[in-house]
């Protein structure tokens, strides 16, 4: 049965892509189409407000510097309302203000779409923060990695110096694709059980004559957005295993597709752009068979539950349940936790700390990977960014000038992979490595021995990703974590970003070479076998050291 | 500058405010029960509880919960966190596997339903295993005076099945089952 209820998911998210990923190709091709119809006027409205009436096409650096100022003002406005919530309206539960260091954690985290959380939903964020703080950074974070996509694919695959104007980019993600999905989702997740209300947490008694307090708020609408801006941070501590957040396997279904359906169907937009699907599939390829692969491990892994009690003597033919929710079981525990780190959502429906040894290497190696899927659109680019690799490496192997779309890749271009492909590991390992020679970064392991290192190299592997999932045990609510994370985070999200808007934007200036007998294919079977196996290679030669001495050497000591 | 700033606020009324509003107005309306958190109420009409929201069960005429290290306090929500080698969490199950072998003379070890004495993720999972339930018949039986059968035909009245037969694992509402017992006792 477990496998059937995963197979029959990823099922259903082949049949999304096609029509999902047209769509997008229509919204952002600025071509005349029937969407206008229904969306032009609004966006008319928003235009005429911020007096943007016309919007002229932009070179790479303008469009860089007008996507960091739009999200450096969203961190001005959202740290200082994080800082008063005590004396801003819709807080009946009474919460404080936030403290400096937790407030810059918090705030970078959810501008850069990372959302992790050093914080508890319950007893950290008043309704107004959740609202006007975390749903709208959901929103404008995903919209921001969206248009630095959709920049990036027009670099490759147009000619001329501009990559676009990103403030249209910008309101068109929102217009077009995520608030309209976001209402429906909102709407359909109620309907199946998600609170959505503003009343403040209810009261009541038990059958054993205890007082029960439950917290609730406007979740639904933020569980929405959650996922499909493959945001992740929950409403509640315990995130998408609270049954507030997710009350059944069915909401649970929905809400991997939704965090899991833009990543993917961003491929096929990337092939319409192309002019050639073929070059659509190949990146989707790649990625599947990566995710194929570590969703078997952990399934598998989880499915014989943990060593440890299975020496005690315990049946393991639930698997191992210890922080997984009944409703879930294995299956599909297993695969959200394997779609939340694909795509770098960080939502949970089961805690991450308590995988088993070989388990945890599922989620850990997709974050570390950074591009099966990927987040709204920087996933798209980390796997494009791949494949220049790939025929760049073939390239030398052959002996002739690289090409990717009709476009020579010269060092300009490879420098500019380089710095992004060399910052992931290096703000991963290095804060690691500093971490376990002070006392501030040994003293948050809950979870001594090997399993502790684990702990600390997930969270930075996941700040690093923007994924913002954690190993919950971590005491990570400190000065020295929120400092250090939130610096990892900062870079992890920027620095590519902007490295990459630049090689597109010096890719997008090249003269096309015409298609020859002898240019290297990047449009078949074998340039999925290579692209795979460059994101494998290079993936391991840099981290499987640190991965054996956390989750393999675990699994050695209770084998 | 202005022009971005303008875009910035316009986003955050828009998203932050407009939204989320809306959405709960839509939610009052359309769906107002599970708007407002699923509450199952007593034969006087006052809540007993959520149906989605585990409760702390600990009178041995109960049938009990998972393990929450939280004790089901669901002003907050989460769990200890502990890795597969952690000794607390080894030394937690040793001593379930005591007391419950203490409850249950001649009980083997492989014969325990493990979502019984594990954490569960939130804290507040509201279910069990059917086979936990039926695990915990006999002491139930013996507690309330209530005959086996009838338990299990509570058992069968509160599980509920797979979502769309397919999605998920069959599971029992302990909250459902024990409201069950309470009528009955009365």
């Amino acid at each position: 049965m477990g496998v059937w209820q995963i197979a029959v998911v990823i099922i259903l998210l082949l049949l999304i892509i096609k029509p999902l990923g047209s769509y997008i190709y229509h919204v952002f091709s600025n071509q005349p189409n029937k969407t206008d119809k229904i969306f032009a006027p609004i966006e008319k409205v928003i235009y005429a407000i911020c007096g943007m009436k016309k919007r002229a096409p932009m070179t790479w650096k303008k469009y860089a510097v007008s996507l960091l100022l739009t999200n450096i003002i969203f961190v001005a406005v959202g740290y200082m309302i994080l800082r008063i919530q005590q004396i801003l309206p819709l807080n009946p539960n009474g919460i404080s203000g936030m403290n400096p260091t937790l407030s810059f954690n918090t705030i970078i985290s959810f501008m850069t779409n990372t959302n992790l959380q050093h914080y508890s939903g319950e007893t950290g964020l008043s309704y107004f923060s959740q609202m006007a703080v975390i749903m709208m950074m959901m929103f404008t974070s995903a919209a921001t990695g969206l248009a630095a996509a959709i920049a990036f694919i027009r670099g490759v695959t147009s000619k001329g110096k501009t990559i676009g104007n990103f403030f249209e980019d910008f309101v068109k993600g929102h217009t077009r694709l995520l608030m309209p999905m976001s209402v429906i989702l909102t709407i359909i997740l109620v309907g199946l059980k998600v609170p959505q209300t503003l009343e403040p947490s209810i009261k009541v008694t038990t059958l054993e004559g205890a007082k029960q307090v439950i917290a609730i708020g406007p979740v639904a609408a933020l569980e929405a957005i959650k996922h499909l801006g493959t945001n992740g941070g929950g409403f509640f501590g315990a995130n998408s295993a609270h049954p507030f957040e997710n009350p059944s396997p069915l909401t649970n279904v929905i809400e991997i597709l939704a965090m899991w359906s833009i990543p993917a169907s961003l491929t096929y937009t990337y092939g319409r752009f192309a002019k050639r699907q073929k070059q659509g599939w190949v990146i989707f390829g790649a990625m599947g068979i990566l995710f194929a692969a570590f969703l078997a491990l952990i399934f598998i892994s989880e499915s014989h539950g943990n060593p440890a009690l299975t020496a005690m003597g315990l049946n393991h033919s639930q698997g191992s349940m210890e922080g997984k929710e009944e409703r879930f079981g294995i299956a599909q525990s297993a695969l959200f936790s394997t779609v939340t780190t694909a795509a770098t959502t960080g939502s949970v429906d089961n805690m991450h700390d308590t995988l088993t040894p070989l388990g945890e290497i599922t989620p850990l190696s997709l974050m570390m990977l950074n591009t099966v899927f990927g987040g709204d659109g920087v996933g798209l680019i980390n796997m494009l960014m791949y494949a220049i690799i790939a025929v760049f490496i073939c390239g030398l192997m052959v002996g002739r000038t690289p090409e990717f779309l009709g476009r020579k890749i010269e060092p300009k271009e490879m420098k500019l992979i380089t710095v992004a492909l060399l910052v992931h590991p290096l703000i991963i390992l290095a804060p690691t490595a500093v971490s376990f020679l002070t006392e501030l970064g040994k003293g948050a392991i809950s979870n001594p021995g090997f399993h502790g290192i684990t702990q600390v190299l997930y969270e930075f592997t996941s700040s690093a990703a923007n994924n913002g999932s954690g190993f919950e045990g971590l005491g990570d609510n400190t000065a020295f974590w929120n400092i250090s994370t939130g610096l990892v985070m900062l870079f992890g999200r920027y620095i590519s970003i902007i490295a990459l808007l630049a090689a597109a934007g010096s890719l997008a200036r090249k003269q096309p070479v015409p298609e020859t007998i002898g240019t290297f294919r990047t449009d078949n079977l074998l340039f999925t076998g290579i692209l795979t196996g460059i994101v494998l290679i290079v993936g391991a030669l840099t981290f499987f050291p640190v991965i054996a001495l956390g989750p393999i050497a675990e699994y050695l000591s209770i084998r | 500058m202005l022009k971005i700033m303008r875009l910035a606020l316009l986003m955050i009324v828009v998203c932050g405010i407009a939204y989320p509003l809306l959405m709960t107005g839509l939610a009052q309306i359309m769906f107002p029960d599970q708007a407002n958190g699923s509450l199952i109420k007593t034969k006087d009409g006052r809540a007993a509880g959520s149906e989605l929201i585990g409760q702390n069960f600990q009178s041995p005429k109960y049938f009990h919960g998972r393990i929450s290290s939280i004790n089901y306090d669901a002003s907050a929500s989460g769990s200890n966190n502990y890795g597969p080698t952690n000794k607390e969490m080894l030394k937690r199950t040793q001593e379930s596997i005591k007391m419950l072998k203490k409850e249950n003379p001649g009980l083997k070890t492989k014969n325990i339903p493990v979502d019984l004495i594990t954490n569960s993720a939130s804290g507040l999972d509201p279910d069990i295993s059917v086979q936990a339930a039926k695990f915990q018949v006999p002491r139930v039986s013996q507690e309330t005076g209530i005959d086996k059968s009838t338990l299990m035909t509570f058992i069968h009245e509160t599980t509920k099945g797979r979502s769309l037969g397919l999605f998920g694992e069959p599971r029992v509402n302990v909250l459902e089952l024990n409201m069950k017992l309470q009528n009955y006792e009365k």
